[in-house]
């Protein structure tokens, strides 16, 4: 433990000058893609392909190619939803929330994580607009003046607030990770030999020079935008948790759900964070910049919010029989016992035991078993917002009326579509831009090495 | 108006802010830098205020608010009432979750709108590097010369234990 924190472990390893970290962050940018990359790009691409496939045929024939019922009227689609939205909200934590606090090994992870956000909220976004059933019309969402009355949308309900904060959240995290790119645009524009390739770094570097009075500027607009990042996260998480939590259903209707459902996305982000820099640091041979402090630092945030969530977890139970009311008791009787008791059990297991690993030394330096943790707790979050929905849904007031809730081959596909069109667009990212923040990393080294006297 | 200056560049920050620092002490004017990165302190070195641009960002998100909240009571409770749920007409408390995400939105763009115009960088502007190598690992400073009496031997001989990798004298477009 005392490893990651004692400060004489180098920020990045090797000791190396600025004109390096800039050659060795963008040399995979000029080469060739390997086999490797071209193989996880065909199966992600295939995937994307049949999940777009699942979506026409969806559109085409309507929502009833889902297995959804009277009953439950949420499944594959929100628990996909609240699950991408969460993966996306470790990047804007990285790269704001960690800023903030002056967290300086950051920098090794923050494009990337960013560059997750930004698909991830693509991932979510899909869902409410094909379960819509006639996305077409989903500018109808934003309140324009329109032949039917004006009819305005109702901006008392959390539907709303959710097309709000997500919009909101997914422009904002654009803009951000642009901003934080465009010095690294500008040092690969002189450095790319001239040709297409380079006309479109110049193009979007915006013509920046390094000038001290734009750097000057810069900071403060970073630091800004850090700090309305910071409360934006959590606002957008709270208001998804909200669309639950202000319905009058036993098993949603709790206080508890805004910051279990923050700090559940905070857990499953950082583990799909961390599965993707393991895998991303071997691929691209940038092991000096993500080392086993980063994995360590990053074991410890999934270790604490694992804790967190375990103990949502304990007092929902807690408050559901301490309370008295029998349909909240029942609801989370059947949740843990009932039909769809095994969900209820892997998201415990996934979420609450197997992140304890991380307690030991010999799982952290272990790459593959970190990796495999990370794995299991993606699974264990995504059949945490599975039990919320479907488990609170299928068995309401009224016994007559209960059902169960068996996902399509389609709803199946569409969720495999969105795997693809995360990892496709992380495979393009990581050849297009540099998936370190060299500007960042050579700042955070300098002052490390003390060339920046009275730096931090 | 033009403005002669003595261009010096560097290896590495550290030379940079001895240098910056040197000269500052000895009162010539330090006009400006360019580095591939930050480098806290300098900014001080160059005796510039802090930027106003969170002042934009403040506007704007004010404004944000403002527009968010009129907008929705006109539409909730002037425009076309409809009872949800025997709510109030205007449920201030329920307006607040998008006029928050609202003043974000403006804060946010406007002021990173403020800062490209501001520092003048635009989609395909061409860049004017000082020297080659200033996005990479060239530290570059840039001394203003006010009088005749500048001697420009006399300034590189102060910059020697920097180890200056440039010394160059350019007129300048006064700003």
């Amino acid at each position: 433990m005392a490893e990651a924190v004692l400060p004489d472990q180098p920020l990045i390893a090797g000791h190396k000058t600025p004109a390096q970290i800039s050659a060795e962050i963008s040399a995979p940018l000029g080469q060739r893609p390997n086999r490797t990359w071209w193989l996880l790009l065909a199966i992600s691409g295939s995937a994307l392909g049949l999940g777009l496939l699942a979506i026409g045929y969806e559109l085409f024939t309507g929502i009833g190619t889902w297995g959804l019922n009277r009953t439950v009227g949420w499944g594959f689609d929100i628990t996909n939803f609240v699950f991408w939205v969460g993966i996306g909200h470790a990047g804007t934590l990285i790269s704001a929330v960690l800023f903030i606090f002056r967290q300086s090994w950051r920098t090794s992870l923050n494009r990337a994580a960013e560059a997750m956000t930004l698909f991830a909220v693509m991932c979510a976004g899909i869902f409410p607009l094909i379960h819509m059933g006639r996305p077409w019309l989903a500018y109808w969402m934003f309140p324009y003046p329109n032949v039917r009355g004006s009819l305005w949308i109702n901006f008392r309900s959390p539907l709303v607030w959710d097309f709000f904060a997500i919009s909101t959240y997914f422009t904002i995290s654009a803009v951000f990770w642009f901003v934080g790119l465009i010095p690294d645009l500008a040092t690969l524009r002189d450095r790319t030999a001239p040709g297409l390739r380079q006309r479109i770094y110049s193009f979007l570097s915006l013509g920046w020079d390094g000038s001290y009075r734009t750097w000057h500027r810069y900071e403060a607009v970073y630091l800004l935008l850090a700090g309305l990042a910071t409360p934006l996260v959590v606002s957008v998480h709270t208001i998804v948790s909200t669309d639950f939590a202000t319905a009058v259903l036993p098993g949603w209707h709790t206080t508890i759900l805004p910051p279990y459902f923050v700090c559940g996305a905070i857990f499953s982000g950082m583990s799909m964070v961390l599965a993707l820099m393991l895998v991303t640091r071997g691929a691209l041979g940038l092991r000096d910049y993500i080392q086993q402090r980063h994995i360590d630092a990053m074991s410890w945030f999934i270790l604490g919010t694992s804790g967190v969530v375990l103990l949502a977890y304990v007092t929902e139970l807690f408050t559901a029989f301490y309370t008295g009311n029998p349909y909240e008791a029942f609801v989370f009787k059947n949740r843990a016992l009932g039909p769809l008791g095994w969900s209820y059990w892997i998201m415990v297991c996934c979420n609450g035991l197997v992140p304890q690993l991380l307690w030991f030394r010999g799982v952290r330096h272990r790459p593959a078993a970190v990796f495999a943790v990370t794995i299991a707790v993606n699974i264990g979050m995504w059949f945490e917002r599975f039990v919320i929905i479907v488990t609170s849904l299928h068995r309401d007031f009224l016994p007559s009326s209960w059902a169960s809730y068996q996902p399509t081959l389609i709803e199946g596909l569409t969720m495999l579509g969105t795997f693809g069109l995360f990892f496709t667009a992380f495979l393009i990212f990581c050849r297009l831009v540099p998936v370190i923040a060299i500007a960042e990393v050579k700042q955070a080294v300098v002052a490390e090495q003390g060339g920046a006297a009275g730096g931090h | 108006m033009s403005q002669r200056v003595l261009l010096a560049s560097f290896g590495s920050a550290g030379d940079l802010l001895g240098a910056a620092r040197d000269l500052r002490q000895r009162g010539l004017p330090l006009l400006n830098a360019y580095t591939p990165h930050p480098i806290h302190g300098l900014e001080d070195l160059l005796a510039w205020r802090g930027s106003r641009l969170p002042l934009v960002g403040l506007v704007c998100g004010a404004c944000g608010v403002a527009l968010m909240l009129w907008f929705q009571h006109w539409t909730s409770a002037v425009n076309w009432r409809i009872n949800v749920g025997g709510r109030p007409w205007n449920s201030s408390l329920s307006f607040l979750c998008v006029t928050f995400e609202v003043m974000v939105l403006f804060a946010g763009l406007g002021t990173v709108l403020a800062f490209l115009i501001r520092s003048r960088l635009w989609p395909g502007r061409s860049p004017a590097l000082a020297v080659p190598g200033a996005t990479d690992d060239r530290y570059v400073l840039l001394v203003g010369q006010q009088d005749a009496a500048f001697d420009v031997i006399e300034v590189g001989r102060w910059l020697q234990p920097y180890t200056p990798l440039e010394l160059s004298e350019r007129e300048l477009e006064a700003v």
